[in-house]
């Protein structure tokens, strides 16, 4: 009768509950509780990579059990970090760029602390010196790559300048990432707004709409379904040799491949590259900060920073860290990257991409 | 307050709507936490600001011509789509319902594999359809990337099966002798087909042409990937205001409009609905299928399969070849070796984590969207439960984004401390099983003959009796064929399971993800190797909830 049916909701809903009760201790019993003194947790993007040897050596040396979390990719990661800053899901967070830094700031989403080897650290990647709420702990250059087998084929050097792009010769050849919806895509912005200044570079990017650009929204488009030179982009049949990617692609398609060649299939135009500085930073309300710190001492030191280049793909910051001979060999740091100061970029960041929408995308 | 002839009746209808009130109460406790007060988090968020609401944003916002064009695409590429969508699927639900033919069952289960597999690989085979050296490139030389029309065949591509299952469930159950009754009393094939199966099928054809245009309105990754980004949806918008500009009041603004004209295409859904309504003749489907008979069946079973087989046969097979690519079996090696950096765990083990998920996800979809369907079942039911039928959709009517958001900053505190808890995602994913569960089962929870259940409680039965007895059996198939839903939907499912994805325990589409967002050649192969797997998985998951169904049809 009715107390059957009321019976069987009530044991539905009774075990509704105990479940997510289960799953939600579950979940805290490692960290994020307040108890949580020998967790530290990292919140981090997608891209986040680390040896298993390392985080071991961490554990050991610190005392503290590191637990990941990864939230979204850069962009989103940020976004997240900012809006739970009251109530934060970890200890750390990693992964914001310089592109976005002004927004973490200003936010409030960090806590100062001078990372233990900060010193160590290249001086042209500290910002914030005076309160020290971030750390830097990779760079990596936001450049056009080229296809090598298709620009043999047509008998044409490969472009290595901004201003090289937009000439006829490379007509119909080149496709970039939405600006606003992607951190390659809007590094490569503003490395053209670094190149020809405030009022300069919305006729740089006519000129590069009409020598045929392509926008796609996300780097994975770009580079898998789009690019010629990569392995998806061979298999896609893809046509467009000219890419926006990263310094450190032409490495990764060496790593990648089995067997491995000799050279790598595609190359940097290294007029055209943008560094990027990606920072860690102690969250304003962590429940651990203890720990945070013994993970921002470990993130700045030698052993991370020689493990990341070939986990993430990043160079370290660090003057004394070794960068694997994969690296030198296939994609060198580009030697005069394009660069702009994060005051600057919060300043102009918003207003540049709808600008840059309404004359590219529209 | 009521009139003394009404007296006697009135324990019944107490009794009554207290197992109803009962009912619906789960389902209404579970979409009040985990749907309308995150969503509600959010929203008050980006209009609340220096104490105040911001309500003069939302001019600001409605008068931007570019947010306008948005609508206005929104709109139109959604009534498109569905009614592309319908047409083209219109004879494939009548072909797997009223056709009994060697591997019917395979097909069913293959035309469900796009719905649930993750848009950036759909797109990528997609692509291989339409794009540049497709088929179409191939044979005529036309290229559909970057135009409407590559959006819109996606659209059909991915919302065949909702079609054929939801209309073919009913199709498939509704008893062929009314129609040759029709007929032998002189109707005219057609005529016959219009007044007899046609009003009958008209709620099971409103509820899948309303899934698709809700589907097709909310489009999110097939508008992103294959239009590129000079196409943009309401979704679209909401995604990028929220996650990469952060805008969190113009992304407020855009969500209540979505939300009220989501609203308002739900109550037009309602009302279409209870007008057409009548209680049908359901049989068994296994004595409604036969053979096709005559060329004129012969050449549209023929139709159907040369459509399924280009328009979702077809991208997926390119999947399938780009995971060996002249490499053998080398990527499906890759992905049992732990990288021990970017995978702690070997990928293919999400396989395991994607598949616990679903079952939990499943789980919970079931039991609420059953309840609500029972609650929502009697047409007596009053104002209030029409409301909350409606309610219970409209989480397809809200972006995963708005949604995910709306977690982290409403599940945050205990007894909810749920941000860092794996129950989030299938309580995620279970929002978005619901809906289906409840849309699939209540068309055929209502047709059920009134007068079979009044004959049950004559004979003694108690409502809970004569609910097992009467409507359990008619309504089996229909559970059945709403668990696939929820299953598969869960199983590719994308937005809310990257919010807790942790390193050491990706599912399937966040592997997947993983892999595509890295250069080189593995990485590409291992990609198309799992999304493969995924493929295999969900169509491995939806052969044997087939083979469960025609198991058990005996016993009714």
């Amino acid at each position: 009768m009715g107390i059957t049916k009321k019976v069987t909701v009530l044991a539905v809903g009774l075990g509704l509950v105990t479940l997510s009760a289960c799953g939600s201790s579950d979940g805290d019993g490692s960290g994020a509780g307040g108890e949580g003194s020998t967790t530290v947790t990292l919140v981090s993007h997608n891209s986040w990579a680390v040896s298993e040897d390392v985080v071991a050596a961490f554990e050991k040396q610190s005392g503290y059990k590191l637990k990941v979390l990864e939230d979204g990719d850069a962009g989103q990661a940020v976004n997240k970090a900012i809006l739970t800053k009251d109530n934060p899901q970890g200890d750390v967070f990693f992964g914001v760029d310089n592109t976005l830094l002004s927004r973490a700031l200003d936010n409030g989403l960090f806590q100062s602390y001078e990372a233990e080897g900060s010193d160590q650290i290249l001086p042209a990647y500290r910002v914030d010196e005076g309160k020290h709420r971030v750390t830097p702990v990779d760079t990596g250059d936001v450049c056009v790559n080229y296809d090598k087998a298709w620009f043999e084929k047509k008998k044409l050097t490969p472009p290595k300048t901004f201003d090289d792009l937009v000439e006829p010769a490379y007509k119909d050849l080149l496709v970039v990432e939405n600006a606003a919806t992607s951190s390659p895509g809007l590094g490569f912005l503003l490395g053209t707004a670094a190149e020809y200044g405030d009022d300069g570079w919305e006729d740089y990017w006519k000129k590069l709409k009409a020598n045929g650009v392509k926008v796609v929204d996300g780097w994975e488009q770009a580079y898998n379904e789009e690019f010629s030179g990569s392995a998806g982009g061979k298999k896609a049949k893809a046509d467009r040799p000219l890419v926006v990617s990263y310094a450190s692609s032409p490495p990764a398609e060496v790593i990648y491949a089995d067997p491995r060649p000799e050279t790598a299939p595609t190359g940097v135009a290294e007029g055209t590259c943008f560094r990027q500085v990606e920072y860690a930073g102690l969250l304003s309300n962590a429940k651990n900060p203890e720990g945070g710190k013994a993970l921002l001492d470990f993130m700045a030191g030698k052993t991370f920073q020689e493990d990341m280049p070939l986990n993430m793909f990043v160079y370290p910051v660090r003057e004394d860290a070794q960068v694997p001979e994969e690296f030198v060999k296939f994609g060198p740091q580009a030697k005069e990257p394009r660069t702009m100061d994060p005051a600057k970029i919060a300043e102009n960041r918003d207003q540049w991409v709808k600008s840059w929408t309404s004359l590219v995308l529209k | 307050m009521s009139p003394p002839g009404a007296r006697p009746r009135r324990p019944g209808w107490w009794r009554r709507n207290v197992a109803r009130l009962g009912l619906m109460a789960v389902p209404a406790v579970f979409f009040a936490v985990f749907f309308a007060y995150p969503v509600a988090a959010i929203v008050a968020r980006g209009l609340k600001a220096d104490g105040g609401w911001q309500f003069g944003r939302i001019a600001d916002v409605l008068t931007q011509s570019d947010i306008r064009q948005v609508l206005w695409f929104t709109t139109w590429q959604a009534l498109v789509s569905t009614a592309l969508t319908l047409v083209i699927a219109l004879p494939g639900a009548y072909a797997l319902a009223r056709f009994d033919f060697p591997g019917k069952q395979v097909l069913r289960a293959v035309i469900t594999v796009p719905f649930v597999l993750p848009t950036v690989v759909v797109g990528t085979a997609f692509m291989a359809l339409v794009g540049r050296g497709g088929l179409l490139d191939e044979l005529w030389g036309v290229r559909l990337d970057t135009t409407v029309w590559a959006i819109l065949l996606a659209h059909v591509f991915f919302n065949y099966a909702v079609v054929v299952r939801t209309v073919g469930g009913l199709w498939a159950q509704l008893d062929p002798r009314q129609e040759e009754a029709a007929r032998m009393l002189g109707a005219s094939r057609f005529t016959a087909w219009r007044t007899v199966t046609l009003p009958a099928l008209a709620p099971a054809v409103a509820a899948a042409a309303l899934m698709v245009f809700l589907f097709t309105f909310t489009s999110f990754g097939v508008v992103q990937i294959l239009g590129g980004p000079a196409f943009s949806t309401l979704e679209v918008e909401i995604y990028r205001q929220t996650a990469d500009l952060f805008d969190l009041s113009t992304a407020a603004v855009l969500t209540m409009i979505q939300f009220v004209a989501v609203g308002a295409i739900l109550a037009l859904h309602a009302w279409t609905v209870r007008r057409r309504e009548t209680a049908l003749r359901l049989v068994d489907a296994s004595v409604t299928a036969r053979r096709p008979r005559g060329a004129g069946q012969w050449a549209l079973l023929a139709g159907v399969v040369a459509t399924v087989v280009v328009l979702l046969l077809l991208p997926l097979a390119v999947l399938v070849q780009r995971s060996f690519g002249g490499a053998g079996l080398t990527y499906y090696r890759a992905l049992t070796e732990a990288d021990g950096g970017v995978f702690l765990v070997a990928p293919i083990e999400a396989i395991g984590n994607s598949l616990s998920y679903a079952v939990a996800a499943t789980a919970i979809a079931v039991v609420i969207g059953g309840l609500a369907a029972v609650a929502l079942t009697r047409r007596d039911a009053g104002r209030l439960v029409r409301g909350f039928d409606a309610l219970l959709m409209l989480p397809l009517g809200v972006s995963a984004v708005t949604v995910g958001f709306g977690f982290l900053i409403a599940l945050d505190e205990p007894p909810l401390d749920l941000r860092a808890s794996w129950i989030l995602v299938p309580l995620a994913q279970a929002l978005v099983g619901v809906p289906f569960v409840v849309r699939t089962m209540l068309p055929v929870l209502r047709a059920v003959d009134v007068r079979l259940r009044e004959a049950a409680s004559v004979l003694g039965a108690s409502p809970w009796r004569a609910w097992r007895e009467v409507d359990l059996p008619l309504v089996r198939r229909a559970l059945l064929i709403a668990a696939g839903f929820a299953f598969a939907v869960s199983l590719g499912e994308f937005g809310a399971t990257v919010f807790i994805a942790r390193p050491d325990n990706p599912t399937l589409p966040v592997a997947v993800a993983r892999l595509l967002g890295r250069p080189g050649d593995l990485n590409y192969g291992q990609a198309m190797a799992l999304s493969t797997i995924l493929m295999i998985v969900c169509a491995v998951a939806l052969l044997v909830l087939e083979r469960l169904r025609t198991d058990r049809t005996g016993e009714f």
